[in-house]
């Protein structure tokens, strides 16, 4: 589907009120207050109760290097959002920082906040593993278990603790993750013995097996032949059905293809990455509002 | 017009001497030559000592057979035997198994895993990586004054004076327990950061990573590794010298493991250093002892070579 400018995504009845999803809230300087056309960037409204992630001017750093600036924007449910815009602007941190996976990379740190479903998750007393179960990830490489694909799949219901029918638990993630067919005869054969594409379906199906809210995809196709991309780009549109999505890529054609709401991050002198624009995706893709997004999906830079 | 250069290259007969008249390049052969030649030397030197040691050792071996190893030490060179030397070394193994490797396993685990990136911890790792070169007569001298001296009464009472099995066990497991750490690390370092965040990302600890996915993948160079410390602690002798293995054989039975624990011991490598030092009589001994130990060594290490080859995960 598609979202429209100035319309609230909810469909519901429900007192919508509209806000604002994406301001540019850091100080352009000059170079960029030029190359910008007036103060416009994307403004979607988000019903609230259809808001999955909500950042609040949230910074990323590794050390003393800050990597993202004061991204404030929204994500809502049942939605596949597209974060895009050149290497080595902050893309994949962004995207770590909404299941605190970056807690794993030493040194990393965040100011601001990432509200999920209004919950703070740097607040203390957050269990990143709680987090992890809820907001589950698919990483740019495909990346097994070298264990059997049963035993891929498994492994998230059984340290969750998991006490009903494993077998068909597994089964049902497979065929989700449009998998099942192709593996069915061979659940016990290693995992990393499938092709790139069969392998990067295997980490959706791990992913979604725990019954995640949230899947958050790293460029998950970067590894993968145009066929297997196409047939991921299939599968996400399947899941969002029940899955919201947030989706890191450096192909333009895929966030234009599989999203549906898409922001554009680029970095500033400090190479710290911010956002120019968020709105959807096709308002960014034909009307951007901001001229750094219409160079970039045009090709002019990045 | 044609220039030379053009004529050279289209007239075949021109090409032909060009390509094959050469001089060839006679650096590269006489380079390779001399390596060539390094390396008959050294394996010379070497294929020299073994010829050595199984020309004076063999026909003692063959000579005494099966009566060598079950033998106890002996007055006498024809009666003396091994089998305490065997006895005792696989003692100290079950020691460094014991003591060795569950603390260096775990403190590789911490320094790895859990511990954070800071100046201390990378001053221990420069340590630890040092304390694995630190000549093995160091160790020795830390036994002695900790083991054998200081704790004496508890580990080695009586008559054994200090210079008891475990007093000598516990030193071989200090001694090992760098290359543990060290090799412990690497091979949970060769594990990609890709898949503890594929566990991580379906909600796992960090134990449940660490124990499910870490571990296992780790555990063929972990277990390479501590083969090759085993084999170390089997061929040291200086710090055993130094903690009293050298005394002689067990002075209690064979029956009562517990009781051996806390007597008197010798090692292979021990039985090794006693016989050579007697008068001449002892050299067939010596060299069959030599020979004995040489086999398990090269064993060890080939059983080490094996399990690398055929577990190790290539990522």
């Amino acid at each position: 589907m598609t979202v429209e400018t100035e319309r609230p995504l909810a469909r519901d009845d429900q007192e919508q009120r509209t806000i604002r999803l994406v301001s540019v809230g850091h100080e352009l300087d000059e170079a960029e207050r030029i190359a910008s056309s007036g103060d416009a960037v994307g403004a979607i409204s988000i019903a609230d109760e259809q808001v999955v992630f909500d950042l609040q001017s949230l910074s990323c750093y590794y050390g003393a290097f800050r990597a993202v600036k004061e991204i404030s924007l929204r994500v809502p449910r049942n939605q596949i959002t597209a974060i895009i815009g050149p290497s080595g602007c902050g893309k994949s941190t962004l995207l770590r920082s909404f299941n605190r996976m970056n807690d794993l990379v030493e040194g990393a740190r965040v100011d601001g906040r990432v509200l999920y479903h209004g919950v703070d998750l740097y607040a203390d007393g957050v269990d990143p593993v709680e987090v992890r179960r809820r907001i589950g990830m698919v990483f740019q490489k495909p990346n097994p278990f070298p264990k059997s694909i049963y035993d891929n799949v498994a492994f998230g219901p059984r340290v969750a603790g998991f006490r009903g029918d494993m077998n068909e638990l597994v089964e049902q993630s497979l065929r989700r993750a449009a998998l099942w067919d192709e593996v069915k005869d061979k659940l016990r054969s290693p995992g990393t013995a499938l092709s790139g594409g069969q392998q990067q379906r295997l980490c959706i199906a791990r992913a979604i097996a725990v019954e995640p809210d949230v899947i958050l995809m790293d460029e998950p196709c970067s590894a993968l032949d145009p066929i297997a991309t196409l047939r991921i780009e299939e599968l996400m549109h399947q899941l969002k059905e029940n899955y919201t999505i947030v989706i890191v890529t450096h192909n333009m054609q895929q966030a234009a293809r599989a999203s549906d709401l898409t922001a554009f991050l680029t970095m500033g002198e400090d190479r710290a990455g911010y956002l120019v624009e968020m709105a959807a995706t096709d308002q960014i893709f034909t009307r951007p509002q901001h001229r750094l997004t219409e160079d970039y999906i045009t090709g002019r830079f990045g | 017009m044609t220039t030379p250069r053009a004529q050279a290259i289209s007239n075949a007969e021109l090409v032909r001497q060009r390509l094959t008249g050469g001089a060839g390049d006679w650096r590269s052969a006489a380079f390779a030559a001399l390596l060539g030649l390094l390396l008959v030397v050294t394996l010379g030197v070497l294929a020299w000592l073994l010829g050595v040691v199984l020309v004076n050792g063999g026909p003692t071996l063959l000579a005494r057979g099966l009566d060598f190893f079950t033998s106890n030490l002996a007055s006498r060179p024809e009666s003396a035997g091994v089998a305490q030397g065997i006895v005792g070394s696989l003692y100290l193994m079950v020691f460094v198994a014991l003591v060795a490797f569950p603390l260096g396993i775990g403190a590789a685990v911490y320094l790895e895993e859990y511990a954070h990136d800071t100046l201390l911890t990378r001053t221990i790792n420069t340590v630890v990586r040092n304390l694995a070169g630190v000549p093995s007569i160091v160790y020795g001298l830390l036994g002695l004054a900790i083991f054998v001296v200081a704790l004496g009464d508890v580990l080695g009472p009586g008559r054994t004076q200090g210079r008891s099995l475990i007093a000598g066990g516990l030193t071989m497991a200090i001694l090992v327990l760098p290359i543990v750490i060290i090799t412990t690390a690497e091979a949970l370092r060769a594990v990609p950061l890709t898949i503890r965040e594929a566990a991580f990302g379906v909600g796992a600890t960090r134990w449940e990573t660490i124990r499910s996915h870490v571990l296992p993948y780790a555990a063929p160079g972990i277990f390479t590794g501590t083969i090759l410390s085993m084999a170390r602690a089997f061929g040291e002798t200086a710090p055993l010298i130094l903690v009293g293995a050298v005394v002689g054989g067990f002075n209690v039975s064979y029956d009562n493991p517990i009781e051996q624990a806390y007597g008197r011991y010798t090692a292979l490598p021990t039985t090794i250093y006693d016989w050579a030092r007697k008068p001449g009589t002892f050299d067939g001994n010596t060299y069959a002892a030599i020979i004995v130990l040489l086999v398990v060594l090269l064993g060890v290490n080939a059983l080490a070579i094996f399990m690398r080859n055929r577990f190790e995960r290539r990522w």
